[in-house]
């Protein structure tokens, strides 16, 4: 904490995750330009690969512990670590304590980093009061409450606070947009017909709010939401629906990516 | 002992990684028996003076489709039954548990009630009984069997009329197990409850077909709560 | 009941293709979370109340020998008795056993779940004793010879007309054209055949939601007042519980019983609420001449002092059940055996044995939405995930899923060369996908692509597009 009383810009390393690391990097940009614009120095600590959650809910607590360590000595030097995820930051936060709980040198440096890991938009709002200013985004846009995000992490109110500040962008919010999208990591290929059946209800949801942009924190469940969103546009006619991660319509950045699943 | 009894115990004790309790635990724990401490206590069954609680039994009543009508004294009693039956287009014959609360009802005041004292017949009519606490938070009267107080009564009606001295209102549950206790001579065991203690939060419905609320499944359809306001018939 | 927990994967399908199923869960998805929502948000202390719920209950676990001892001592001080089973099998020969001894023919049933657990209606069937089940929902799925398909409204899965049909079918000496489209109707119909087989019954089984050790009474909670009639109406009362229902006093049961209805029903209290305690005392009016307590183990007693303890303190409200997606989207016969939904998956590989019910702790998204409705505040994820480590560790799972997980953590442990396939795999995959944004089949990833476009990657990697700009520019 005496650091980031005496540095005026606290040191931030951005965990990008492996899904924006490899699928979109527009989201990772939008995120470090966040956390700049909130008073920060933002580095991206080399190295970075998987925070271990799909080993670590497959009960492969070894492969998940292994990650873990490599991920703590990656950020265990930084003020703040910020995700642009609640499902990493969950395990970031919530798990690595408690996969490493047994291990005498490892807890306490889970325990350091967790204390000072962020899901993105909860550490712009709660712990910078980032306000933000001079973005704009014409039209109606819903949100969805990443699992991870909403209940291991409390995400809820911040990414919508957030959004007020966005001229020209109306919240209609999402019925049911706590419940599940259907992603569930390993769960989408090992119960494909399970999850498609929640994630069409999802899209028929989004659907009905009449919104053109859907919203969230997490690109797992971004893109599995834009891949039935597009394949019913596809096939039956339906809305399309521009979906995107919230950082790039928060750090009015929409104009570096098409949306998720969309060519230039 | 049976074999699997004692392997039970035995299982548990293992599993707990240890033996049967000491002495040290054994007494906490039939302290905390003895003193059987309440948990938190919604706020809103508290504090309440009698008015309070009337009024809270009546609005909690309502909401889980209990009528309420609130009499004077035991007097009334009578011609609100009567009134109530006309209203609900039904005989004017009831059935009657036994209960020393009912003996105290000038029942002769209302000369077309025809009233069939003991256990029910078995017949869907109208039954009716006396509560030994009504309980305020949720509107549920507590009923406990007993030599003039026949369990069936509160379920093979097709409806229940149940005549309560206001004093026997209370907030909590707790407060209600409290007058329970305090009706017996020992201390609560197995000996002193009543064989059946029935909690009853408005009349018997079902939900199971397509969670659609529908009255009567099994017990009674209607529910009557008459209040006796004066203290007389406590 | 034999248990198919095993073959998830294709009763789902069979749910999923199932349209009457599919529209009452579409209604079950709405009607219990909405009520749910409403009980809670009129109560301030409900959160309060949830945490003292767990807290006795984990009183319980750690002294439960002790309680169990003197919960059967109060029984039998009020003339009742005690019977002890270690496993399904026991518990169906006591049953059998006190049937017998009173020359039943008839058994009427309030709902009880530990009966299907020991598959009782089954067993007595085979000795000429008929099961009248009298709850509505288990009459309807007895009158169908199916399995309930969850723990509080076990017909949840059946629309009125389905009912109507099987109605139709099993009164079939009622006037065939009566009205019954109405729900109303069809309780009407249930009340009037049942309300004689009350009378007709030798012996009433009913479960237990708790045993409460301060005053050996066995409790349980209805709406429709059937368990009632069923217990106080035939020779003798047999209560079917498991060992973990037991609570020390009136408080406690009093304290759960405020979040037990609020999260089954919505209801702040149920309709019924009944404390029995021995049989009729001998100047009573009514009651049962005779009363038993069947204490079910079945590998209870097993998951004390495991990371499965926790599961012993549910209480069968089933809001796990009514607010997962998956268990929405499938239902519950999918999940194979007699508990669904989160808990269900959970005590199912706890009580038959994970190689029995590989797939139930895969079954969920880890949402987490289970844990945040439950009254008893059970890591509802927490045991599932612990099952998939004891699955992993034992190698149950599938060679495919085993191996591209073994690869991609093998890969994660090394940024050099994971950043070298990445930089490769995104490029071509970028490639490949830009036109069209997104890819509609995936070789690898058929499940996904049957139903969903899977995006397209743009391109490069942020790391390294990072170090790239940074290198030229030292900021963005």
């Amino acid at each position: 904490m005496s650091d980031t009383q005496t540095r005026a810009r606290p040191r931030v390393g951005l965990f990008a995750t492996c899904l924006v690391d490899l699928f979109r990097p527009s989201v990772g940009f939008a995120a470090a330009k966040l956390i700049e614009d909130s008073g920060c120095d933002v580095e991206v600590p080399e190295g970075q690969t998987c925070c271990g959650q799909p080993a670590f809910n497959s009960g492969d607590n070894a492969d998940a512990a292994e990650l873990a360590r490599r991920a703590i000595v990656m950020l265990e030097g930084y003020d703040y670590v910020v995700v642009p995820s609640g499902s990493c930051g969950g395990m970031i936060r919530e798990h690595y304590p408690e996969l490493l709980a047994g291990d005498r040198e490892w807890a306490p440096r889970a325990r350091h980093v967790a204390a000072r890991t962020w899901e993105l938009t909860a550490f712009l709002h709660e712990v910078r009061g980032l306000r933000i200013e001079g973005v704009r985004h014409d039209g109606v846009v819903t949100y969805h409450d990443s699992c991870s995000g909403l209940r291991e992490l409390g995400v809820k109110a911040q990414p919508r606070a957030l959004l007020a500040g966005v001229a020209g962008a109306t919240l209609k919010e999402l019925p049911g947009a706590e419940t599940c999208c259907g992603f569930g990591g390993t769960f989408c290929v090992k119960y494909p017909e399970v999850s498609d059946k929640m994630v069409s209800e999802k899209a028929a949801d989004i659907l009905a709010t009449g919104a053109g942009t859907l919203l969230a924190g997490d690109m797992g469940c971004l893109m599995n939401m834009a891949g039935k969103l597009k394949r019913m546009a596809m096939e039956q006619g339906a809305r399309p629906v521009a979906v995107r991660h919230v950082a790039e319509v928060l750090a009015g950045m929409e104009q570096d990516a098409p949306p998720i699943g969309e060519s230039k | 002992m049976s074999a699997a009894r004692d392997a039970i115990l035995g299982g548990i004790r293992r599993s707990l990684g240890r033996g049967a309790l000491d002495e040290a635990r054994v007494s906490s724990l039939e302290a905390r028996l003895a003193g059987h401490p309440r948990g938190q206590l919604p706020a809103r069954a508290q504090g309440l003076d009698r008015a309070g609680l009337l009024d809270l039994l009546e609005r909690q009543a309502k909401a889980v489709a209990c009528s309420v009508a609130r009499v004077r004294s035991a007097a009334d009693v009578p011609a609100e039954l009567a009134r109530y039956l006309k209203s609900q287009n039904l005989p004017s014959r009831v059935e009657m548990s036994p209960d020393p609360t009912l003996d105290a009802v000038p029942w002769s005041a209302a000369p077309m009630l025809e009233i069939a004292r003991g256990r029910p017949s078995g017949e869907e009519g109208v039954g009716v009984t006396s509560a030994c606490a009504a309980v305020a938070e949720t509107a549920t009267l507590m009923i406990a069997s007993g030599e003039r107080s026949p369990a069936t009564m509160n379920f093979l009606p097709d409806t229940h009329v149940v005549v309560l001295p206001a004093s026997r209102v209370v907030g909590p549950l707790e407060d209600a197990w409290d007058r329970l206790r305090a009706a017996s001579a020992a201390p609560m065991a197995a000996a002193t409850m009543p064989r059946t203690v029935n909690l009853v939060t408005g009349p018997s419905r079902t939900g199971d077909i397509e969670q659609k609320i529908e009255m009567g499944a099994h017990g009674p359809r209607r529910l009557h709560l008459i209040v006796v306001e004066d203290d007389a018939l406590a | 009941m034999l248990a198919t927990s095993n073959e998830f994967r294709a009763n789902a399908r069979v749910g999923l293709a199932n349209p009457t199923l599919q529209s009452a869960l579409g209604k079950m998805k709405v009607g219990f979370p909405t009520k749910r929502a409403e009980a809670v948000a009129k109560l301030p202390e409900f959160d309060a109340l949830r945490d003292q719920a767990r807290d006795i209950k984990n009183h319980v676990l750690e002294n439960i020998d002790w309680y169990l001892e003197r919960f059967e001592r109060r029984v039998n001080e009020a003339g009742g008795h005690v019977h002890w089973a270690r496993t399904p099998e026991e518990a169906r020969e006591i049953v059998l056993g006190i049937c017998r001894r009173l020359g039943a023919r008839t058994v009427t049933k309030g709902k009880s779940m530990i009966a299907e657990e020991i598959g009782l209606n089954a067993h007595l069937e085979k000795h000429a004793i008929e099961p009248v089940e009298t709850d509505l929902g288990e009459y309807i799925i007895q009158l169908r010879n199916e399995a309930p398909s969850h723990i509080i409204a076990p017909a949840v899965h059946l629309t009125k007309d389905a009912i109507e049909a099987d109605f139709r079918r099993a009164h079939s000496h009622l006037d065939a054209r009566r009205d019954l489209t109405e729900p109303q109707s069809l309780v009407a119909e249930a009340r009037g055949i049942l309300r004689k087989r009350y009378f007709e019954a030798d012996v009433g089984i009913t479960g237990a939601n708790f045993l409460v050790a301060e005053t050996g009474s066995s409790v349980i909670v209805t709406n429709e007042g059937n368990g009632d009639l069923t217990q106080l109406l035939p020779k003798a009362h047999v209560v079917l519980a498991s060992l973990e229902k037991i609570v020390p006093t009136l408080e406690d049961a009093s304290t759960i019983l405020r979040v037990l209805a609020r999260s089954a029903t919505g209801q702040e209290m149920s309709v019924y609420t009944t404390f029995s305690t021995g049989p009729k005392r001998p100047s009573d009016l009514d009651g049962p001449g005779e009363y038993h307590v069947v204490l079910l183990d079945n590998g209870r007693s097993a998951l004390l002092g495991t990371e499965f303890q926790e599961i012993l303190r549910c209480i069968r409200c089933g809001a796990c059940m009514n607010h997962c997606p998956v268990y929405g989207a499938v239902g519950g016969h999918a999940y194979g055996w007699v508990y669904p939904g989160p808990m269900g998956a959970v005590l199912t590989p706890s009580l038959i044995g994970v190689e029995n019910a590989k797939p139930l702790p895969n079954a969920s998204t880890f949402c987490g939405k289970c844990e945040s409705v439950c009254p008893m505040r059970i890591p509802l994820p927490k045991m599932m995930r612990h099952y998939r480590a004891r699955e992993w560790e034992r190698r149950l799972g599938t060679r495919v899923s085993r191996l591209a997980l073994g690869a991609w953590a093998w890969a994660a442990r090394r940024p050099a060369l994971y950043r070298f396939a990445a930089a490769r795999a995104m490029s071509a995959l970028g490639w490949l996908g830009r036109r069209h944004g997104s890819f509609f089949n995936l070789p690898l990833a058929s499940g996904w692509t049957t139903t969903r476009e899977f995006p397209a990657p743009q391109g490069r990697t942020f790391q390294d597009l990072w170090r790239e700009r940074r290198r030229a520019g030292g900021g963005r």
